[in-house]
């Protein structure tokens, strides 16, 4: 592994842990004040496939197995570039593998297991739709860069001057990468900074409502005014 | 408009609307008269749409309430913006709430609108929990698939977390678009001009062969409203249809996951649909099938 996820994995789990890297899959557990929790992941910025993808399902399908009527949280640690670029992917049905593995996601929160993501690395559009922005609460790590595509990327498709997103992207949180745009709009809850004690923050996390808030947390912070009450026009529409 | 041959590829969000539902059914939300568009198009001086290309309501499907939600293909490439994906989980929420006998997805979409791509993406996210709430409150999911823009990128995954897909041959299903893996990965990748070549990858028929979509239909929209309403029990069913959902457990889930690993092990030779379509016995002239032909051939080979 990584020396700076093992750093990681210390820091967040004082307690003790066992997580281990098969390719790019971390897996195992970690051990907190309130007990041991799942910790199921990806490192070195993975580009996600089907067997990624599989072994994140596979991980998350046996921890709800394991726990029974006693769910324990999982804490996902999502470090990905996205989704993998390749014809034979595309027609073994990544996307249909992506939703796996989102249904995984949610029998587990419906089983009662609190869903934690941390961002440590980067989180990327598709990679990141699958497990990570699927938790009840996600945390950007210091550094972690957090985005759909790069501004020279998106000028190249939108035919918009990259000088001008530039600009843009100063004061608007919609459009430019960056886990404070995603924390703005209600997409992060927290982004957590490198001299507080992990460990004790986690712990706080572990308990929380599992309803999905971020439409009503990005117009409290500004960043995303129109989400939750053009959905609450649609809701209550005549 | 029912019983008229009209093309579901060629017609627009609003057409499609009117001719898939009971004639005059259709009770639009948030319609395009209260003007409600997107800022950060307008902040990028891009045009706006007054829908933000999406229309959401409700209507009769042979006289079966439901919910309708369509994309327009022709409007930013149905791309997921903030507005859009607010509309979507609206009436996603508002199902949970009114219990219609169906929600009708119509997926035109290339994904994450890129002019508000963080908005965008959060949405989808949005959209996918709202989803689960529906099919957990009993409420069947029916994704149209048919436009010019096909399911793609977040809504590729949307699309797969529905109860049923309908499909056209001409629609598409997938995650990364031909031209994205092209750029990135080169020409002898994915040649994404090679028209034949990418339906074999992502059309409707290879869909339909590998279980990622439940019917193929004419492109007709009077063809896909009938699809949808033998869906609600409106209709007698002409084809024995699994739902590609069936009621979500620990257990369903196992075996989708021995599924979707099986096929993964395939050989790397699996790179073009019609490898597939040869192994299986289907031979080299699947695309001149007709939906209905190539239903009861997959069907006899499923059985």
């Amino acid at each position: 592994m990584r020396p700076g996820k093992q750093t990681l994995l210390n820091r967040l789990f004082p307690e003790g842990h066992a997580i281990t890297q098969e390719g790019l899959v971390l897996r195992g557990w970690g051990g907190t004040k309130q007990g041991r929790v799942h910790v199921i992941g990806t490192t070195d910025h993975a580009a996600i496939d089907t067997r990624i993808a599989l072994a994140l399902s596979d991980a998350v399908l046996k921890a709800i197995a394991a726990d029974g009527s006693d769910p324990r949280p999982i804490v996902f640690i999502a470090d990905t570039q996205g989704q993998a670029l390749s014809r034979r992917e595309e027609l073994l049905g990544l996307h249909g593998y992506f939703a796996h593995l989102a249904r995984c996601v949610n029998l587990a929160r419906q089983q009662g297991h609190r869903l934690v993501t941390l961002i440590d690395g980067e989180a990327v559009s598709g990679g990141f739709l699958a497990f990570g922005l699927l938790a009840d609460c996600i945390v950007a790590l210091p550094g972690a860069e957090v985005r759909v595509m790069d501004l020279r990327a998106m000028a190249r498709i939108t035919r918009i001057p990259f000088e001008r997103l530039t600009e843009l992207a100063q004061t608007s949180p919609v459009f430019a990468p960056g886990a404070e745009n995603y924390w703005r709009m209600g997409g992060i809850q927290a982004l957590w900074t490198e001299t507080e004690d992990w460990s004790e923050q986690l712990l706080a996390l572990l308990q929380g409502n599992p309803e999905d808030e971020r439409a009503r947390l990005g117009a409290e912070r500004g960043g995303r005014m129109l989400a939750d009450l053009v959905a609450q026009q649609v809701f209550h529409a005549h | 408009m029912r019983g008229l041959a009209q093309s579901y590829r060629e017609a627009l969000a609003r057409l499609r609307v009117q001719a898939l539902l009971d004639p005059d059914s259709f009770s639009e939300w948030v319609d395009p008269a209260q003007r409600v568009t997107s800022p950060h198009l307008a902040a990028l001086e891009a045009p706006v749409s007054f829908d933000d290309g999406v229309i959401v309501g409700q209507g009769l499907l042979y006289a079966h309430p439901v919910i309708l939600i369509a994309q327009e293909g022709q409007f930013n490439g149905g791309a997921v913006g903030e507005v859009h994906g607010a509309k979507i989980r609206g009436a996603l929420l508002r199902a949970v709430r009114d219990k219609p006998s169906a929600v009708l997805l119509c997926i035109d979409s290339g994904g994450v609108r890129l002019h508000e791509a963080n908005a965008g993406l959060i949405a989808i996210s949005e959209i996918m929990r709202a989803l689960f709430a529906v099919q957990e409150a009993g409420i069947p999911v029916i994704a149209l698939i048919g436009g010019t823009c096909g399911a793609f990128g977040g809504m590729g995954i949307v699309a797969r977390l529905c109860d049923v897909i309908i499909i056209s041959e001409e629609g598409r299903i997938g995650l990364s678009g031909p031209e994205v893996i092209e750029t990135v990965k080169g020409v002898e990748e994915f040649d994404s001009r090679d028209r034949a070549l990418v339906w074999r990858i992502t059309g409707g028929k290879i869909r339909r062969t590998l279980g990622e979509a439940t019917l193929l239909v004419d492109d007709d929209i009077a063809a896909f409203s009938a699809a949808a309403g033998e869906e609600v029990g409106a209709r007698p069913r002409f084809f024995k249809k699994r739902r590609l959902t069936p009621a979500i457990s620990l257990q369903t889930l196992q075996a989708a996951q021995q599924q979707l690993s099986a096929r993964a092990e395939l050989d790397a030779e699996i790179r073009d649909g019609q490898v597939l379509w040869s192994r299986m016995g289907l031979g080299d002239q699947v695309s001149l099938m007709s939906p209905e032909q190539f239903n009861r051939r997959l069907e006899a080979l499923e059985s």
